[in-house]
Protein backbone atom coordinates (compact mmCIF):
# COMPACT_ATOMS: atom_id res chain seq x y z
CA UNK A 1 0.00 0.00 0.00
CA UNK A 2 1.85 3.40 -0.94
CA UNK A 3 1.60 6.25 1.32
CA UNK A 4 1.08 9.52 0.08
CA UNK A 5 3.84 11.93 1.38
CA UNK A 6 4.12 15.62 0.76
CA UNK A 7 7.39 16.74 -0.85
CA UNK A 8 9.20 19.27 1.17
CA UNK A 9 9.54 21.55 -1.92
CA UNK A 10 5.67 21.70 -1.95
CA UNK A 11 5.42 23.11 1.93
CA UNK A 12 4.29 26.21 2.04
CA UNK A 13 7.24 28.32 3.32
CA UNK A 14 6.41 31.11 4.93
CA UNK A 15 2.85 30.71 5.15
CA UNK A 16 1.03 30.72 7.82
CA UNK A 17 3.39 30.66 10.69
CA UNK A 18 1.02 28.59 13.13
CA UNK A 19 0.84 25.91 10.19
CA UNK A 20 4.48 24.39 10.69
CA UNK A 21 4.71 26.05 14.34
CA UNK A 22 7.62 28.05 15.52
CA UNK A 23 10.41 28.23 12.81
CA UNK A 24 13.84 30.84 11.81
CA UNK A 25 13.82 32.03 8.33
CA UNK A 26 16.88 30.85 6.59
CA UNK A 27 19.53 28.14 7.62
CA UNK A 28 20.44 27.64 10.69
CA UNK A 29 24.16 28.25 10.05
CA UNK A 30 23.78 31.83 9.19
CA UNK A 31 21.90 32.69 12.59
CA UNK A 32 25.34 31.71 14.20
CA UNK A 33 27.31 33.54 11.97
CA UNK A 34 24.61 37.02 12.53
CA UNK A 35 24.95 35.87 16.47
CA UNK A 36 28.95 36.22 16.36
CA UNK A 37 28.23 39.60 14.24
CA UNK A 38 26.09 41.17 16.78
CA UNK A 39 28.70 39.95 19.57
CA UNK A 40 31.41 41.69 17.82
CA UNK A 41 29.34 45.00 17.38
CA UNK A 42 28.44 45.12 20.12
CA UNK A 43 31.43 44.25 22.36
CA UNK A 44 32.64 47.62 19.93
CA UNK A 45 29.84 49.41 20.83
CA UNK A 46 30.11 49.10 24.81
CA UNK A 47 33.82 50.18 24.54
CA UNK A 48 33.14 52.89 22.05
CA UNK A 49 30.63 54.24 24.81
CA UNK A 50 32.89 53.67 27.89
CA UNK A 51 35.59 55.47 26.11
CA UNK A 52 33.56 58.34 25.50
CA UNK A 53 32.77 58.35 29.03
CA UNK A 54 36.16 59.00 29.74
CA UNK A 55 37.01 61.87 27.40
CA UNK A 56 33.35 63.61 27.06
CA UNK A 57 34.47 66.92 25.55
CA UNK A 58 36.68 65.36 23.00
CA UNK A 59 33.98 62.97 21.93
CA UNK A 60 31.65 65.78 21.77
CA UNK A 61 33.55 67.90 20.25
CA UNK A 62 34.82 65.62 17.34
CA UNK A 63 31.31 64.34 17.16
CA UNK A 64 29.96 67.65 15.89
CA UNK A 65 32.43 67.92 13.05
CA UNK A 66 30.50 64.52 11.78
CA UNK A 67 28.65 64.83 8.92
CA UNK A 68 24.88 63.81 10.73
CA UNK A 69 22.83 64.46 7.70
CA UNK A 70 24.65 61.70 5.61
CA UNK A 71 24.25 59.82 8.86
CA UNK A 72 20.50 60.03 8.83
CA UNK A 73 20.36 59.56 5.01
CA UNK A 74 22.26 56.11 5.32
CA UNK A 75 19.93 55.75 8.00
CA UNK A 76 16.80 55.83 5.73
CA UNK A 77 18.75 53.92 2.63
CA UNK A 78 19.37 51.25 5.14
CA UNK A 79 15.94 50.68 5.88
CA UNK A 80 14.34 51.43 2.63
CA UNK A 81 17.09 48.46 1.39
CA UNK A 82 15.34 46.15 4.11
CA UNK A 83 11.89 46.78 3.31
CA UNK A 84 12.65 46.14 0.25
CA UNK A 85 14.15 42.85 1.03
CA UNK A 86 10.92 41.73 2.87
CA UNK A 87 8.66 42.59 0.41
CA UNK A 88 10.76 40.79 -2.28
CA UNK A 89 10.70 37.64 0.35
CA UNK A 90 6.94 38.54 0.42
CA UNK A 91 6.29 38.44 -3.63
CA UNK A 92 8.50 35.28 -3.56
CA UNK A 93 6.25 33.50 -1.15
CA UNK A 94 3.35 34.65 -3.04
CA UNK A 95 5.25 33.22 -6.32
CA UNK A 96 5.96 36.46 -8.11
CA UNK A 97 9.64 35.71 -9.03
CA UNK A 98 9.59 38.72 -11.01
CA UNK A 99 8.16 40.92 -8.34
CA UNK A 100 10.37 39.34 -6.00
CA UNK A 101 13.83 40.44 -8.39
CA UNK A 102 12.82 43.83 -9.01
CA UNK A 103 12.41 44.48 -5.23
CA UNK A 104 15.61 43.05 -4.75
CA UNK A 105 17.33 45.22 -7.50
CA UNK A 106 15.44 48.25 -5.48
CA UNK A 107 17.65 46.87 -2.44
CA UNK A 108 20.96 47.04 -4.25
CA UNK A 109 20.66 49.91 -5.83
CA UNK A 110 19.44 51.41 -2.11
CA UNK A 111 22.45 50.04 -0.49
CA UNK A 112 24.73 51.28 -3.37
CA UNK A 113 23.81 54.29 -2.15
CA UNK A 114 24.74 53.88 1.56
CA UNK A 115 28.13 53.07 0.07
CA UNK A 116 28.68 56.35 -2.12
CA UNK A 117 27.26 58.51 0.76
CA UNK A 118 29.75 56.65 3.02
CA UNK A 119 32.78 57.10 0.37
CA UNK A 120 31.65 60.73 0.29
CA UNK A 121 32.39 61.01 4.24
CA UNK A 122 35.11 59.31 3.87
CA UNK A 123 36.58 61.54 1.35
CA UNK A 124 36.07 64.13 3.37
CA UNK A 125 37.32 63.07 6.59
CA UNK A 126 40.87 61.57 4.64
CA UNK A 127 40.88 65.81 2.69
CA UNK A 128 40.96 67.37 6.74
CA UNK A 129 44.01 64.29 7.55
CA UNK A 130 41.54 62.16 10.12
CA UNK A 131 43.36 58.35 10.23
CA UNK A 132 43.15 56.06 12.76
CA UNK A 133 45.91 57.74 14.60
CA UNK A 134 44.06 61.15 14.93
CA UNK A 135 42.38 60.57 18.25
CA UNK A 136 40.50 58.40 20.70
CA UNK A 137 37.08 59.24 18.73
CA UNK A 138 38.03 59.16 15.41
CA UNK A 139 39.97 55.98 16.18
CA UNK A 140 36.33 54.38 17.04
CA UNK A 141 34.38 56.24 14.13
CA UNK A 142 36.79 55.15 11.37
CA UNK A 143 36.85 51.32 12.71
CA UNK A 144 33.83 50.71 13.59
CA UNK A 145 32.07 52.77 10.38
CA UNK A 146 34.64 50.79 7.87
CA UNK A 147 33.82 47.54 9.66
CA UNK A 148 30.29 48.00 9.41
CA UNK A 149 30.55 49.56 5.79
CA UNK A 150 32.57 45.76 4.63
CA UNK A 151 29.55 44.23 6.02
CA UNK A 152 27.59 46.34 3.57
CA UNK A 153 29.67 45.29 1.06
CA UNK A 154 29.24 41.25 1.51
CA UNK A 155 25.42 42.68 2.14
CA UNK A 156 25.45 43.54 -1.51
CA UNK A 157 27.22 40.84 -2.94
CA UNK A 158 24.51 37.97 -1.63
CA UNK A 159 21.84 40.52 -2.50
CA UNK A 160 22.94 40.74 -6.32
CA UNK A 161 23.46 36.53 -6.04
CA UNK A 162 19.94 36.67 -4.84
CA UNK A 163 18.88 39.04 -7.58
CA UNK A 164 20.02 36.59 -9.91
CA UNK A 165 18.36 33.69 -8.07
CA UNK A 166 15.18 35.20 -7.97
CA UNK A 167 15.02 36.38 -11.51
CA UNK A 168 15.89 32.51 -13.10
CA UNK A 169 12.61 32.10 -10.53
CA UNK A 170 14.60 30.01 -8.07
CA UNK A 171 12.69 31.13 -5.02
CA UNK A 172 8.84 30.06 -4.25
CA UNK A 173 6.77 28.53 -1.42
CA UNK A 174 8.78 25.25 -0.16
CA UNK A 175 12.00 26.87 -1.98
CA UNK A 176 12.33 29.81 -0.32
CA UNK A 177 15.66 28.91 2.17
CA UNK A 178 18.15 30.87 -0.05
CA UNK A 179 16.14 34.25 0.11
CA UNK A 180 15.69 33.71 3.56
CA UNK A 181 19.20 32.98 4.62
CA UNK A 182 20.47 35.84 2.57
CA UNK A 183 17.83 38.85 3.85
CA UNK A 184 18.38 37.26 7.24
CA UNK A 185 22.06 38.44 7.08
CA UNK A 186 20.84 42.11 5.49
CA UNK A 187 18.62 42.82 8.36
CA UNK A 188 21.33 42.17 10.06
CA UNK A 189 23.44 44.82 8.15
CA UNK A 190 20.46 47.56 9.05
CA UNK A 191 20.17 46.25 12.73
CA UNK A 192 23.60 47.08 13.35
CA UNK A 193 23.43 50.56 11.69
CA UNK A 194 20.68 51.21 13.81
CA UNK A 195 22.18 51.45 16.94
CA UNK A 196 25.72 52.62 15.26
CA UNK A 197 23.92 55.45 14.58
CA UNK A 198 22.63 57.20 16.97
CA UNK A 199 25.55 56.25 19.20
CA UNK A 200 28.14 57.79 16.92
CA UNK A 201 26.60 60.61 15.28
CA UNK A 202 23.73 62.10 17.82
CA UNK A 203 23.66 61.18 21.04
CA UNK A 204 26.13 63.73 23.21
CA UNK B 1 -6.59 36.14 8.56
CA UNK B 2 -3.65 34.26 10.05
CA UNK B 3 -0.28 35.17 10.65
CA UNK B 4 2.45 35.20 7.81
CA UNK B 5 6.01 34.02 8.31
CA UNK B 6 6.98 37.67 6.79
CA UNK B 7 4.09 39.79 7.46
CA UNK B 8 1.72 41.08 4.58
CA UNK B 9 2.72 44.24 2.54
CA UNK B 10 0.68 46.46 4.05
CA UNK B 11 1.73 45.55 7.26
CA UNK B 12 5.47 45.82 6.66
CA UNK B 13 4.95 48.83 4.40
CA UNK B 14 3.36 50.96 7.63
CA UNK B 15 6.10 49.86 9.36
CA UNK B 16 8.38 50.91 7.11
CA UNK B 17 6.47 54.48 7.05
CA UNK B 18 7.18 54.56 10.87
CA UNK B 19 10.79 53.39 11.48
CA UNK B 20 11.17 56.35 8.98
CA UNK B 21 9.24 58.95 10.78
CA UNK B 22 11.48 57.72 13.95
CA UNK B 23 14.81 58.19 11.88
CA UNK B 24 14.19 61.53 10.88
CA UNK B 25 12.71 61.99 14.46
CA UNK B 26 16.00 61.18 16.02
CA UNK B 27 17.76 62.99 13.35
CA UNK B 28 15.79 66.14 13.94
CA UNK B 29 17.15 65.74 17.76
CA UNK B 30 20.43 65.63 16.98
CA UNK B 31 20.47 68.79 14.78
CA UNK B 32 18.94 70.79 17.47
CA UNK B 33 20.71 69.90 19.78
CA UNK B 34 18.75 67.90 22.32
CA UNK B 35 20.83 67.20 24.90
CA UNK B 36 20.33 65.79 28.86
CA UNK B 37 19.72 62.51 30.20
CA UNK B 38 15.77 62.98 29.07
CA UNK B 39 16.86 63.61 25.61
CA UNK B 40 19.36 60.81 25.21
CA UNK B 41 16.66 58.53 27.05
CA UNK B 42 14.24 59.44 24.55
CA UNK B 43 16.52 58.86 21.01
CA UNK B 44 17.48 55.73 23.23
CA UNK B 45 14.27 54.66 23.67
CA UNK B 46 13.50 55.25 19.79
CA UNK B 47 16.50 53.58 18.37
CA UNK B 48 15.58 50.38 20.75
CA UNK B 49 12.16 50.09 19.21
CA UNK B 50 13.70 50.28 15.65
CA UNK B 51 16.19 47.63 16.56
CA UNK B 52 13.30 45.31 17.91
CA UNK B 53 10.74 46.37 14.81
CA UNK B 54 13.92 44.80 12.40
CA UNK B 55 14.43 41.83 14.43
CA UNK B 56 10.99 40.94 15.46
CA UNK B 57 9.54 41.65 11.94
CA UNK B 58 11.58 42.54 9.17
CA UNK B 59 13.72 38.97 10.78
CA UNK B 60 10.88 37.27 10.83
CA UNK B 61 11.83 36.11 14.63
CA UNK B 62 8.36 37.00 15.69
CA UNK B 63 7.78 33.70 14.65
CA UNK B 64 11.10 32.00 15.61
CA UNK B 65 11.10 29.20 18.88
CA UNK B 66 11.45 31.30 21.78
CA UNK B 67 15.51 30.88 22.49
CA UNK B 68 16.33 32.34 19.10
CA UNK B 69 14.27 35.69 20.01
CA UNK B 70 15.02 36.02 23.70
CA UNK B 71 18.90 36.21 22.24
CA UNK B 72 18.50 38.48 19.61
CA UNK B 73 16.03 40.65 21.35
CA UNK B 74 18.42 39.99 25.06
CA UNK B 75 21.58 41.14 22.84
CA UNK B 76 19.66 44.35 21.93
CA UNK B 77 18.59 44.92 25.22
CA UNK B 78 22.29 44.28 26.65
CA UNK B 79 24.07 46.62 24.25
CA UNK B 80 21.63 49.51 25.17
CA UNK B 81 21.95 48.77 28.72
CA UNK B 82 25.73 48.81 28.84
CA UNK B 83 25.66 52.25 26.52
CA UNK B 84 23.32 53.66 29.08
CA UNK B 85 25.53 52.62 31.93
CA UNK B 86 28.68 54.24 30.14
CA UNK B 87 26.22 57.85 29.57
CA UNK B 88 25.61 57.68 33.40
CA UNK B 89 29.15 57.12 33.81
CA UNK B 90 30.04 59.81 31.77
CA UNK B 91 27.71 62.61 33.62
CA UNK B 92 29.04 61.64 37.02
CA UNK B 93 32.69 62.60 35.79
Amino acid sequence: MNTVTTPPSSLPAGGPAQAHGPRLAGDLAIWFFILAELLAFGVFFAAYAFARAKNIELFAAEQAALNRNAGALNTVLLLTASYFVVRAVQAAEAQASRQCANWLGGAILTGLGFIVVKLSEYAAAFEHNISLSSSTFHMFYLSLTFFHFMHVILGLVILIAMWNGARQGRYRPGEMNGLETGAAYWHMVDLVWLILFPLVYVIH
Amino acid sequence: MSARMHGTPRGSTILFATLILATVATWGMGSLGVTGTWGVAILAAISFWKGAVVILDFMALRHAPLLWRAITMGWIIVVWALIAIAYIKGLAQ
